[in-house]
């Protein structure tokens, strides 16, 4: 109860300087990551951090003032001071913004969870990585062996001046290992389970699940045998992506252009906008209609799942493409309330000295009824590429190219030569809308983004999204530099 | 005392004989004003504090990462960082402690830029928005300040300070938009109006954009382009530990660039920002990078510099025992050309403002894909002609400057933003000879 009335000192005190709502946030992080490369300790890094963020709202906008020192005297400084920095935007103002309501709660939330990752010994987890590490070592041409662990557990307390009084406890693991093959004028690499890692929310029982040992030697021959696989084809084919690509294609051409912000205007300068258009909410075409695709922050394990987002808003179920139509948004109070929408409760920050935003929670894609197997063999003409390897995408979240790790040609109906350097690239409705098959339940996944950038100062958020392999029929492949 | 050196002393006291050991401390204060549809709507601003303590038992090394420093929490810290060192291998790469070595006497600090008001912040962003008028402006205005003070069991100690301030933004016209940037160690020397007015001259001059066919074409680049290429060059290329894994382009000695290239980090000069030493406590100096077209530097830590048989050239970060040493005080030097001049000499090719979500598909190699943003524009006979819509590219960063590549540099040498922040890279605009444009608006 003391953090609470430590955090409702600040909202009082940001009351009295002269704002008409205001909330604060009490966080204590910590943190461990763990590096290896070749067999030997790169890093260890464990990091902590506490203190107050207090939120003031004043005619069209927010102040935001964070400090460490959780004093009696600094949190009500604090809470005047966000307050004063509110008013000061006076001298640009827009239209005065209004919150959407929601519920006023006292709750408490803790992820489930078995083994507590900052418990589980170091010695452990560097045995694991050490020992994967040496296992992709004794593969020639494997120059670089590296496997890492990460695990976040926060506490936070949250107050607002409508009476919300809500704490809840996060615990988030993953990580993931990687073999690069290095030749005379190119280097190839391979990873485990997707390329920045897997994480998810939950404890160390995460990493047992991905069984990183059974995995590396494969991961290490596939990389030192595509130094002498030919170059992805040139052209356009018939695409089958695996399902932690089809997740990063999610993210980037669906999750952040459906963010309101975006859609308002409000990051246009830095992150952009989005292609999409409120009055088209509920009959834009997006994609085809086997593309179905929800923000679900309920999803257990995956790794934007929370019970109430940082504005105090229950975590939900949001329909975002029913059968190819663009139907939701991600929202926040402020955001919903322009729209005239329902507040979606995607408001996060990722520490006690940021402001939240709207962000992604799990933005997946649901399964359809087909398979990987079953996708191949239905293909005369095709590539399937796995692994992501590089991402870039325009301001508007149309124009992207990706590169993968890893593929292989497909041709009359069989897996056929690996190949590497793939790369493909398209227009996002025009993509989606040459989705034709979609893997079933058994390959869905809730893939883990633990390094979305967005915002001024910047911030990373923890994303999930939930996919099966898909095949997309025709797409220009083998982009080259 | 300054209140960091009084921090990271108490960390390295409570170390006492246990362990080798190093910490950061920083305080400071961080501010930002940000604006979107010509208003502004989110305005922060927090004090830090941060700790960074490594120590090294009997060659076993952990670091830990905090933002108290109380006793307690500091002891806390140390405890924490010496029982996780005590779990842990030896690590046979550990380079030891920075010995006792003088630390330039460098501040880039503005006094006025300390603590700046949001009055002040918010009222640059008003002139950066009356400059376009009728237009809708975004972007931001910042300022930041901080402490920053190193000391280590060998005994070496530095304290040093900072400042920067910067106005980013864009202006848009609804089918177009153009942008504009500033970065000073002095918030004195933002002109919101200035940066404004650029925007929007671009963003006017941006309506009515046609779509061009993706193939080679002469370009123009300007600053923020450049500083885009300079910093992949820096974190994939002129990393230390890039070059001892194998993963970079760098051969010392050769003639990798055109001979008019010339790149160097320079931390201690006036108009530079940052503290004049890293987080080993090694001082910074001038490392030359790119000598007429000739590699000639690799930016270490002293973990990269013990592998490679060197020495430290004041390169370490936090992270840099994982992710390389980083050169980030990065000139490119300018010529002595007009940007008029620049466009002036092209027939034919594309005058480029801001590069957008630029990603290595290849380190050795240096082939990033991008796209361009805020600003593309035509040049036909020495002119521009009109605007183009965004275009992706897929080019090699080092064969764009390779020999015979570059056909000159401009004469507007300033801080640009590279997407990797502000304050990293100070580079000209650059007129290159071919530029792989891969795709365009329709893919």
């Amino acid at each position: 109860m003391k953090l609470f009335e430590l955090a409702q000192q600040a909202v009082e005190s940001a009351l009295a300087a002269g704002a008409r709502y205001a909330d604060a946030r009490y966080v204590e992080a910590r943190g461990e990551s763990i590096d290896v490369l070749n067999g030997r300790v790169q890093s260890v890094d464990r990091n902590e951090s506490a203190g107050v963020g207090v939120r003031a709202l004043v005619g069209s906008s927010w102040g935001f003032f964070a400090t460490p020192d959780t004093s009696d005297s600094a949190l009500r400084r604090a809470g005047a001071r966000a307050a004063e920095i509110a008013q000061a935007s006076a001298v640009a103002p827009g239209d005065p913004l209004s919150l959407a309501e929601i519920p006023v709660v006292e709750a408490d939330y803790e992820t489930p969870h078995e083994e507590p990752p900052l418990e589980v010994s170091l010695s452990e987890k560097v045995d694991l990585l050490v020992a994967v590490t040496e296992t992709m070592q004794a593969v020639d041409q494997i120059r670089l062996a590296s496997a890492s662990l990460g695990s976040w557990d926060t506490r936070k307390w949250f107050v607002s001046s409508q009476g919300h009084r809500i704490s809840q406890h996060l615990v988030e693991t993953g990580g993931g290992f990687d073999a690069t093959a290095v030749g005379e004028a190119e280097t190839q690499r391979r990873s485990y389970p997707q390329s920045v890692g897997q994480y998810e929310t939950g404890g160390y029982e995460v990493i047992r699940r991905w069984d990183f040992a059974a995995n590396a030697g494969r991961i290490a021959e596939e990389a030192a045998a595509l130094l002498g696989a030919p170059e992805c084809p040139e052209g356009e084919k018939t695409l089958i992506l695996e399902g932690s690509q089809l997740a990063l294609q999610i993210h980037e051409s669906v999750g952040h252009a459906i963010e309101l912000d975006r859609i308002l205007g409000w990051e246009a300068a830095f992150a952009g906008t989005s292609h999409l258009e409120l009055e088209r909410l509920g009959t834009h075409k997006y994609g085809s209609e086997l593309m179905n695709i929800t923000a679900d922050a309920t999803l257990p394990g995956a790794l934007g799942s929370f019970g109430f987002d940082d504005e105090g808003t229950p975590s939900q179920r949001v329909p975002i493409v029913d059968q190819g139509i663009w139907v939701g948004v991600l929202s926040g109070r402020d955001s919903a309330s322009i729209a005239g929408l329902a507040p979606g409760g995607m408001v996060r920050a990722d520490g006690f000295n940021r402001l939240p935003m709207v962000r992604m929670t799990n933005v997946g894609l649901l399964p359809g009824d087909s398979s990987l197997e079953e996708m191949i063999a239905e293909t005369e003409d095709g590539v399937l590429m796995s692994t992501n390897r590089s991402w870039s995408i325009d301001d508007k979240r149309l124009n992207f190219q990706f590169g993968c790790e890893i593929g292989w040609e497909i041709k009359n109906g069989k897996r056929g030569r690996m190949i590497k350097n793939p790369t493909y690239t398209g227009i996002t409705p025009k993509f989606w809308a040459q989705l034709d098959k979609l893997a079933g339940e058994a390959e869905w996944v809730h893939w883990g983004t633990p390094n979305c950038g967005k915002g001024q100062p910047m911030q990373v958020a923890h994303t999930g999204h939930s996919a099966s392999p898909g095949r997309f029929a025709t797409v220009r492949v083998g982009v080259r530099g | 005392m300054t209140d960091s050196l009084d921090i990271a002393r108490r960390a390295i006291e409570m170390v006492g004989d246990r362990a080798e050991a190093e910490a950061v401390a920083t305080v400071g204060r961080l501010a930002l004003t940000r604006f979107a549809n010509s208003f502004i709507h989110q305005n922060v601003s927090e004090d830090t504090v941060g700790v960074w303590l490594r120590v090294a038992a009997d060659g076993r090394v952990a670091a830990l990462q905090g933002n108290r420093s109380d006793d307690a929490s500091l002891l806390r810290l140390v405890d924490g960082a010496l029982e996780a060192a005590s779990l842990q291998p030896r690590d046979e790469e550990w380079p030891g402690l920075s010995a006792p070595v003088e630390v330039p006497d460098v501040r880039h600090v503005d006094p006025a830029t300390r603590d700046v008001a949001p009055e002040l912040r918010a009222a640059l962003v008003r002139d950066f928005i009356d400059a376009g008028e009728g237009l809708l402006g975004a972007g931001y205005c910042d300022s930041a300040f901080q402490e920053q003070s190193f000391v280590n069991t060998a005994g070496q100690e530095a304290t040093g300070e900072d400042t920067r301030a910067s106005i980013d933004g864009i202006h848009q016209t609804g089918v177009s938009a153009g942008s504009a940037h500033q970065t000073s160690m002095a918030i004195g020397d933002i002109d919101g109006s200035a940066a404004g007015q650029l925007a929007a001259d671009r963003a006017r001059r941006g309506m009515d954009a046609f779509d061009l066919k993706p193939g080679e074409y002469e370009v123009v680049l300007a600053p923020e382009c450049v500083a885009s290429i300079a910093i992949f060059l820096s974190v994939y290329g002129f990393s230390g530990k890039a070059v001892n894994e194998g993963q970079s382009f760098v051969e010392l000695g050769r003639q990798q660039f055109d001979p008019q290239i010339e790149i160097f980090d320079d931390p201690l000069s006036p108009g530079a920002l940052g503290v004049p030493f890293d987080t080993e406590g090694t001082p910074k100096r001038r490392l030359g990078l790119v000598a007429a077209g000739v590699t000639s530097g690799i930016a270490h830590d002293r973990r990269s510099a013990k592998k490679a048989g060197a020495e430290s050239t004041g390169h370490a970060h936090p992270q840099s025992a994982v992710w390389g040493p980083v050169a980030a005080d990065l000139v490119v030097q300018g010529g002595d050309e007009s940007v008029e001049d620049l466009i002036a000499a092209v027939d034919r090719g594309l005058y480029v403002a801001t590069f957008n979500y630029c990603r290595i598909l290849d380190p050795k190699t240096q082939v990033v894909t991008g796209l361009t943003r805020n600003g593309t524009f035509m040049i036909e006979n020495g002119k521009i002609t009109g605007a183009v819509t965004n275009l992706r590219f897929t080019q090699s960063f080092v064969a764009a400057l390779g020999p015979g590549n570059v056909l000159g540099f401009g004469d507007d040498t300033r801080f640009a933003d590279s997407e990797f922040g502000a304050g990293f890279v100070r580079a000209p605009s650059a007129r290159l000879a071919s530029w792989n444009f891969t795709g365009g608006a329709e893919g």
